[in-house]
């Protein structure tokens, strides 16, 4: 047996011959001189990251264990790349045209580049790649293991370490060293073909080995088959078609195999070789597991670990340099996978968790693409790191051992969640974000309930396992709705994928997509309508149609159908669809650009057309003039809103100045009546008064002279009058508020009117009352009803009744007359400035005091009012009463 | 002197009434009062004056009413009608020539000019 220090040696060789070559081939591709490392073969090596340490140690141990069904492993993408070779070209070519940088990429830019997909499909893939990982890291250790049986056991966790350690710094150096926008890594994919040559060779070697000296000879071999348990395997076809079927969709789906599929693909007709070359590696990869596991069986010692077989049978026959290349086989299936893997599992967390945080977060004057740059690479190395951690962290709770060996199908049923997704995305337009969402969600979580949780010893409690959740049967893990009896990993399969595109295709049915979804699914479900490079554009209704539905979302269906309308008019067409040539497409970009701003039109656009692909600065662009035009749409709209409140204040306030101002014309033309009209009497009397000094009888002159001195008064009274009422309309009234009884008040009212005429006043009703009030003022209005009762009621006995009693909080006096009352029509009227009884002539008023009065009241907190039918005129006054009063009336 | 001049003065306010009852009187006029817009157009008809003053500013009726009515009697077309207001704006004035008046005085009035306005249109009316 070799040294350990040889096989360390060699490792560290061996990894120091992996850093030059893809050193080399980076600066080869640096130059342009690595066209030979972009050809088809260097593609079919890279797929080799299919069979990891997994395969390469454990198919032998699948083998030993379940005879031939470890073949479904290979079946599976045989059958995708020779049956199925189209879809892969449809990826390639989908991929190529949008710059898809991960099978995230893919899902979330289908559907409308949404970030909560490509956030689900990141998760699914890190909690499925990480026990893969852990699973790679664990069979390093233990081929290190089976040649460390000397007395300086070495620590294998430490390995274990070193070997995740050395693997992220590799992924670092060459995996994210440039971030270009294909995203193709040169070196690493150098590194790895060399990887797939040396895993090939060292099997191959090894299987050799086995038939021809160990066996001695093919008949033997098969000899040995027939004879060992392997023979007696009956095959499950159940069981077969469930993992050919698995295999082929984790091909597609796993995020390492899209990487090196799509992702570092330079030209799809690499495709065309890869497509019979790859299925021929895998069949070289598989041929001789049957022997050496058959030869294993019935050479090595019982107990032996078949999964080490291909390193323990050459050192059981002394082969050591054998062994050492078929240790440095299994190597590069770890290292390979696992370098891969953290590329690709680094890309889809940087920009679907890292970078849309990152965006939402930061400052926003940031956002200049070197920043973004920046950003994007500091998390893919932080990520590279982190998935490594990861898997060595797994690797190291979950003790190693009989766990991890199962890992691998599980994985795979993980990943195939993707699937439905995927297709549904690749070849039906009708699927939409909600539907791909809802069947990720229901397939990983019925793969976690069914499949991934009870995979764990601690996984689920016991309980839950025999008897389902809460004790609800249907829900048991491993016989989800009674179902039972089945293989779980087929049970799990099933039920996952069943649910899985039944969400998608309900989902998608039951919601419409937006439309950046059907410009994505038009791009890429019709993606070999057009053609690479060129506008390539193809004059079809169908996208002319496309082009109507995607403009009536911006510009609304009038709009939008009067511009296709005009195009097809001036194209000589009948029908609302023009074709699509450049002139119309040009016009119609400027059209949508005055909606949505130029960048968001052309990128548009460029989906429908070119199936081109919108790169990270142009989404920037439409994210900062989406931006942009909401802020500006806000603003608009505030402002009109702020216009309309203004126009209505302004309306409002110019239809009250202007009745007021009407108001005022009136009330100037009134004053102007009512003090020219005493004017009048004054100026003709004072002329005559002056110029008939000699001739105007003494009879006269003192009749004129008393007439001017009634006027002067009428004069002074008006303007009293006047004032009055500006103060109290004014409200700069100063009121003298103090208890008074009603009765002082009437009895000082009625003595300031005595002499006035001869009205006969006759009071009743309880008067005791104190009221809370200005007694002057009420006073003032007291004298002013019996003063109008004296001036207006003409009868031969004029008599007033003055009738007070208490209601309710208030004092309430009536002045009922017995004279002829006021008109019905006049009634409303009274209690306005200048509003006269009709007869005026001998009321020496200016037709102000009922105003006043209800000036006064209003300021008192009393009222007055007309009461009809009382045979004469009559008045009500309610004033306040005192505190006092209120409590003993009430 | 039973062919002394005529006047008819439509007016509500005592005071004035009085005053110019007593200038035209006191010129050899023969003055009759109306004191309100009711009946206003038929004492017109009955007394037929030489001059009319109206009133403008009645308390049940429009003096421009009034002027309106009498102006589209044909008989009363070429009555001299003078029109008398407390309100003085120009607006009024023209309004009051538009329907009809042939003088339009704004009190207050100096008595002289009143009755120099109220002797031209006497003697327009002889003279026409």
């Amino acid at each position: 047996m070799p040294a350990f220090d040889v096989i360390l040696g060699a490792c560290v060789l061996y990894a120091a011959l992996l850093f030059v070559i893809a050193f080399l081939a980076e600066r080869l591709s640096v130059r342009g001189r690595a066209r030979w490392l972009r050809g088809p073969v260097v593609y079919t090596l890279s797929m080799s990251i299919y069979c990891t340490a997994w395969t390469f140690y454990g198919a032998v141990g699948y083998a030993a264990r379940s005879g031939l069904e470890f073949a479904t492993i290979y079946l599976g993408p045989t059958l995708v790349l020779v049956g199925w070779w189209t879809l892969l070209r449809k990826l390639v070519r989908v991929g190529r045209s949008q710059r898809i940088t991960s099978v995230a990429d893919l899902i979330s830019s289908r559907f409308g580049k949404s970030n909560l997909l490509g956030g689900l499909v990141t998760l699914l893939a890190v909690v499925a790649t990480t026990p893969y990982i852990a699973l790679q890291l664990q069979s390093v250790t233990l081929s290190f293991a089976v040649f460390s049986d000397g007395p300086q056991a070495p620590d294998l966790n430490a390995i274990a370490l070193w070997v995740a350690a050395g693997l992220a710094v590799f992924t670092i150096v060459f995996g994210t060293r440039r971030l270009d926008a294909n995203e193709r890594h040169d070196g690493i994919v150098a590194a790895i073909a060399v990887e797939a040559v040396v895993k090939l060779l060292a099997l191959l070697a090894v299987g050799l080995f086995v038939v021809f000296t160990v066996a001695g000879g093919p008949a033997e071999t098969f000899r040995i088959i027939d004879a060992s348990p392997i023979a007696e395997w009956q095959v499950q076809p159940g069981r077969w078609v469930g993992l050919t079927f698995l295999a082929g969709a984790a091909f597609l789906c796993l995020p390492r195999m899209f990487q090196v599929l799509v992702v570092e693909n330079s030209d799809e007709r690499h495709l065309a070789t890869a497509s019979w070359a790859f299925p021929l590696y895998l069949f070289a990869m598989s041929l001789f597991t049957l022997p050496i596991a058959a030869v294993g069986l019935g050479r090595m010692p019982e107990g032996a670990n078949p999964d080490l077989f291909v390193l323990t049978l050459p050192l059981a026959e002394n082969q050591e340099a054998l062994a050492l290349f078929a240790f440095l086989g299994g190597f590069s299936s770890a290292t390979s996978m696992v370098i891969v893997a953290a590329i690709a599992l680094a890309t889809m967390i940087s920009n679907h968790v890292v970078m849309p945080i990152w965006l939402r977060s930061g400052p926003p004057g940031a956002l200049v693409s070197g920043d973004v740059r920046h950003v994007a690479i500091r998390a893919r190395r932080v990520s590279i790191v982190a998935i490594l951690a990861l898997g060595y962290a797994y690797y190291r709770l979950s003790g190693g051992g009989e766990a991890l060996a199962a890992i691998g199908l599980i994985s795979f049923a993980g990943i195939a969640q993707i699937l439905p997704a995927m297709l549904g995305g690749l070849f039906w337009r009708g699927a939409t974000r909600v539907g791909a969402a809802l069947g990720l969600g229901l397939g990983l979580l019925i793969w976690g309930w069914t499949l991934f949780l009870p995979s764990f010893a601690t996984g689920l409690p016991q309980a839950v396992m025999a008897s389902g959740p809460f004790g609800i049967d249907l829900l048991r893990p491993q016989a989800l709705f009674g179902i039972g009896g089945v293989d779980p990993l087929l049970h799990a399969l099933i039920w996952s994928l069943l649910f899985n595109t039944a969400g998608l295709v309900i989902g998608s049915l039951l919601t419409f997509p937006s439309p950046m979804e059907r410009l994505q699914g038009a791009a890429m479900v019709n993606v070999f309508r057009t053609k690479p490079g060129a506008r390539g554009w193809q004059s079809t209704h169908v996208e002319a149609e496309d082009l109507l539905v995607m403009a009536q979302r911006i510009l609304g269906p009038t709009e939008a159908q009067a511009v296709f309308r005009s195009a097809a008019i001036r194209q000589g067409k009948a029908g609302y669809l023009p074709d699509p040539d450049q002139e119309f497409l040009e016009g119609l970009e400027r059209e949508l650009a005055g909606s949505v701003g130029g960048a968001t039109a052309h990128a548009m656009l460029g989906q429908i057309t070119g199936g081109g692909s919108v790169s990270v600065e142009e989404l920037m662009r439409v994210a900062d003039e989406t931006a942009q035009i909401m802020e500006y749409s806000a603003r608009l709209e505030a402002q009109s809103r702020e216009l309309a409140r203004t126009a209505t204040q302004l309306r409002e306030a110019n239809e009250k100045l202007t009745r007021l101002s009407v108001q005022k014309d009136a009330f100037l033309s009134q004053i102007s009546h009512e003090l020219r009209t005493p004017m009048t009497s004054i100026r003709s009397f004072s002329e005559l008064l002056r110029d008939g000094a000699g001739t105007l009888d003494p009879e006269n002159r003192a009749r004129f002279a008393g007439i001017i001195q009634d006027e002067a008064e009428r004069l002074t009274r008006l303007l009293d009058d006047l004032l009055d009422l500006s103060v109290l309309e004014s409200g700069q009234v100063t009121l003298r508020i103090e208890e008074a009884q009603l009765a002082d008040v009437l009895d000082r009212a009625i003595q300031a009117c005595d002499g006035g005429g001869p009205v006969m006043i006759e009071r009743s009703g309880r008067a005791e009352m104190r009221l809370r009030t200005d007694p002057d003022r009420l006073a003032q209005v007291f004298i002013n009803l019996v003063t109008n009762c004296r001036k207006y009621c003409r009868v031969d006995t004029p008599r007033l009744r003055i009738v007070s009693r208490l209601s309710g909080d208030a004092a309430e006096v009536d002045f009922i007359d017995n004279g002829p009352g006021i008109p019905a029509t006049e009634q409303q009227m009274i209690f306005e400035k200048f509003a006269r009884g009709g007869d005026s002539r001998a009321a020496g008023g200016a037709g102000l005091g009922l105003a006043i009065c209800r000036e006064i009241l209003g300021r008192l907190g009393g009222s007055i009012a007309y009461l009809p039918g009382q045979g004469g005129a009559a008045f009500r006054v309610r004033v306040p009463l005192a505190q006092r009063d209120v409590h003993a009336a009430g | 002197m039973t062919d002394r001049q005529r006047v008819l003065l439509i007016e509500d306010e005592p005071n004035i009434i009085e005053a110019i009852r007593f200038v035209l009187s006191r010129d050899g006029w023969q003055v009759a009062t109306h004191p309100e817009g009711r009946g206003a157009v038929e004492a017109v008809r009955d007394r037929m004056p030489d001059v009319l003053i109206l009133d403008v500013m009645l308390p049940d009726r429009s003096g421009y009413d009034i002027l309106a009515d009498l102006r589209a009697d044909e008989a009363l077309r070429d009555l001299p009608i003078m029109v008398l207001t407390a309100r003085g704006q120009s607006k009024e004035r023209e309004m009051a020539l538009e329907i009809g008046a042939d003088v339009f005085m704004t009190k207050p009035f100096s008595n002289a000019e009143m009755l120099e306005a109220v002797r031209a249109l006497a003697h327009r009316r002889d003279t026409a």
